[in-house]
């Protein structure tokens, strides 16, 4: 009997009990599902990261001069602490290293805080409140589509005017034009000058709830101390120029602030790598967990089909008897059974990935996770979901394949 | 028979002896203790010949019956089936042998229940090895022969007695075997469609086919023409009859 015949009888049989194989193929099925769910999570997530989220919390070839870096992972009390009593970044430093850079760079310095915005009775509430120079929203890549950005006249001389994000605009302004109209923040009036294009969202954190005001506005009193800063922003024209640059800046802290050779820097330059690192710990975690669970599943899917199979030898004996008498050998009866439990995986593995696809396009519709089904899952899918059936077959089939006909034929 | 052929070990069986056995003994350890069923039966069977072999329960027609169809393999002695010796082969040599040179007929019908009549019949043609649309012609003419040309779609338990009796035969011989082997073919029918199935077998016989058929019923075995009667595992009486 050729291969071909053993796979067309094995669907036969598992058409013929379809309940049966349905239940017993379930363990696949949920391990398939899981796979290609968590799998597009995951590959999602890493795609995002490497695409979205590191561009859009840092920049490319960009470093911040910040404090301490803005994107921890698993960050121990002690040295929290120890960030928390390092001095601030002041205007002065920012305007130091602006000014001794002899890399040609785009700098531009900010500080922000949570606050709200009011509009004619209208308050929003838990708005970012940006207080940047000129040229934060070129280096953070925010597009102007309404009106115009501020100029560097208007960031010098703090003038009371503000740029608005996307979906603040439409809250405080649902149909009117917000352009020239006046908001209050903290009860003092800006001018809105500019509305910025629509960002998205970032794992479900909208990108577009915010305001940016001339850093020297009234606004500084609002977001940080008087003279301090959050964070330089430094771009440079390539990776190379950017290296060049930090070293710069490094040496210039370094002497602003008295270190000597042997103390840490008391500073922190965080580049989009260093929140691509806190990314790749946490992804090593997910790949380490994710097929853990995955695998138990099949293990345990595997178990059910082996039972199966062996109730399913136990049942055909006769049957199988029957086809020895007539002239099945070993080989042909062990095709016959691992053929069937393989199908059986098989058949549960394509539902687990039919189910996993629709499963991860849910996620990418109706929440914030950026799920994406990676080809090379569903073929490890496919591959996995055979495997545990030949597996879990080779047991039950050799059991039927050995089977002395003329015991087989006696059974009832 | 006084003109078989005086057999010893290491001669070969003349051309028209289907099958020969020679001193064939089979014992059964049962728990520690060894039961002989046979105890060095020797018998040849020429081609066309119908022959019955008969004998109370325990005598052994059962363990020679699955010797003969190669179902099991004897603890000392010879058989030779169609020239070739078989005693000593292989778990899948013999089933080689089953597929192309004996057609079963049991007395359960040992139809596969979930399978339709055409495919019962195709079963041992899988085995062989044969594409699927010749094994389907042949399997369709052989369910023709034995008068289901209209039922090759039913399933075993679609069809009566006889019906099912007949698609084993159809079964037994699609791949022409050498010897047709039935055990107690009748045991589970009534009289009359015992009688069909005794003239089934009579026109089989005069067509030319070797048949070997086990029962304990003398009116089924009167049908044969010659009766082997084992008693205690030897051969108590060998005759031919009048048919």
């Amino acid at each position: 009997m050729r291969v071909l015949e053993a796979i067309r009888l094995a669907l036969q049989t598992i058409r013929a009990q379809k309940l049966k194989s349905g239940f017993s193929a379930i363990g696949v099925f949920i391990g398939v599902t899981f796979l290609i769910g968590a799998w597009s999570i995951v590959n999602g997530m890493n795609r995002y990261m490497t695409e979205k989220f590191a561009g859009t919390l840092v920049g490319v070839n960009t470093f911040h001069l910040r404090r301490s870096p803005n994107v921890n992972f698993n960050v121990q009390d002690s040295v929290w602490r120890a960030w928390r009593r390092r001095p601030r970044i002041k205007f002065a430093d920012a305007n130091a290293v602006t000014h001794a850079l002899t890399v040609s760079v785009v700098t531009a310095w900010y500080s922000e805080d949570r606050g709200s915005v009011a509009y004619n009775g209208k308050v929003a509430k838990d708005i970012t409140l940006e207080g940047a120079t000129e040229r934060y929203l070129d280096i953070m890549n925010l597009k102007i589509a309404d009106g115009r950005a501020f100029t560097p006249q208007e960031s010098r001389a703090g003038t009371t005017v503000v740029v608005l994000g996307h979906d603040l605009a439409q809250k405080l302004f649902p149909d009117v034009n917000p352009i020239g109209r006046t908001v209050r923040i903290h009860s003092i009036p800006y001018r809105v000058i500019g509305v910025v294009e629509r960002q998205g969202n970032l794992l479900g954190i909208s990108l577009d709830k915010f305001v940016v005001a001339p850093a020297l506005s009234p606004i500084q009193r609002e977001v940080n101390p008087p003279g301090v800063v959050d964070a330089l922003i430094v771009k440079a024209g390539s990776e190379p120029e950017m290296r060049e640059a930090m070293d710069q800046t490094e040496a210039i802290m370094r002497s602003r602030r008295h270190l000597r050779p042997r103390q840490d820097d008391n500073f922190a330059m965080e580049t989009s790598e260093g929140v691509l690192d806190f990314w790749k710990k946490l992804s090593r975690i997910l790949y380490v967990v994710g097929p853990g669970l995955v695998g138990v599943a099949l293990v345990v899917g595997g178990i059910v089909i082996m039972n199966i199979m062996l109730m399913a030898v136990a049942e055909r004996t006769r049957e199988i008897g029957i086809r020895k008498s007539l002239g099945a050998r070993r080989r042909d009866i062990l095709r016959q059974f691992l053929a069937e439990a393989t199908a059986l995986a098989i058949v549960g593995a394509s539902l687990g990935i039919v189910t996993g696809v629709m499963l991860s396009w849910l996620l990418k519709v109706a929440s914030p996770l950026p799920a994406s089904v990676s080809p090379f899952s569903i073929l490890l899918g496919v591959v996995v979901g055979g495997g545990v059936g030949v597996v879990a077959g080779v047991y039950p089939a050799s059991r039927a394949s050995r089977l002395d006909p003329i015991a087989a034929l006696r059974q009832e | 028979m006084s003109d078989v052929q005086a057999f010893r070990t290491g001669d070969t069986p003349l051309p028209d002896i289907v099958i020969l056995t020679h001193k064939l003994t089979r014992d059964y350890d049962m728990g520690g203790e060894v039961v002989r069923a046979l105890r060095g039966v020797s018998l040849q069977i020429r081609k066309n010949e119908y022959v019955a072999v008969m004998g109370p329960s325990g005598s052994g027609k059962s363990t020679l019956m699955n010797l003969i169809g190669c179902l099991d393999t004897p603890t000392v002695g010879e058989y030779w089936l169609n020239g070739q010796k078989v005693s000593d082969l292989s778990d899948d040599e013999l089933a080689r042998i089953r597929n192309k040179e004996i057609g079963f007929v049991f007395q359960t019908f040992n139809l596969l229940p979930r399978a339709n009549a055409l495919h019962n019949v195709e079963l041992p043609l899988i085995y062989a090895g044969l594409p699927g649309k010749e094994r389907r012609a042949q399997a369709a003419r052989a369910l023709e022969r034995v008068g289901l040309a209209d039922r090759m779609d039913h399933k075993p338990n679609e069809l009566s007695g006889g019906q099912r009796q007949r698609v084993a035969i159809a079964r037994a011989l699609v791949n022409v075997p050498s010897i047709l082997l039935a055990d107690e073919p009748t045991g589970n029918l009534d009289s009359a469609t015992s009688a069909e199935l005794m003239q089934v077998f009579q026109d089989l016989h005069h067509q030319g086919q070797t048949i070997v058929m086990v029962t304990h019923e003398h009116d089924i075995a009167a049908h044969a023409a010659r009766v082997v009667t084992l008693r205690d595992g030897v051969i108590a009486t060998d005759q031919l009859q009048a048919a």
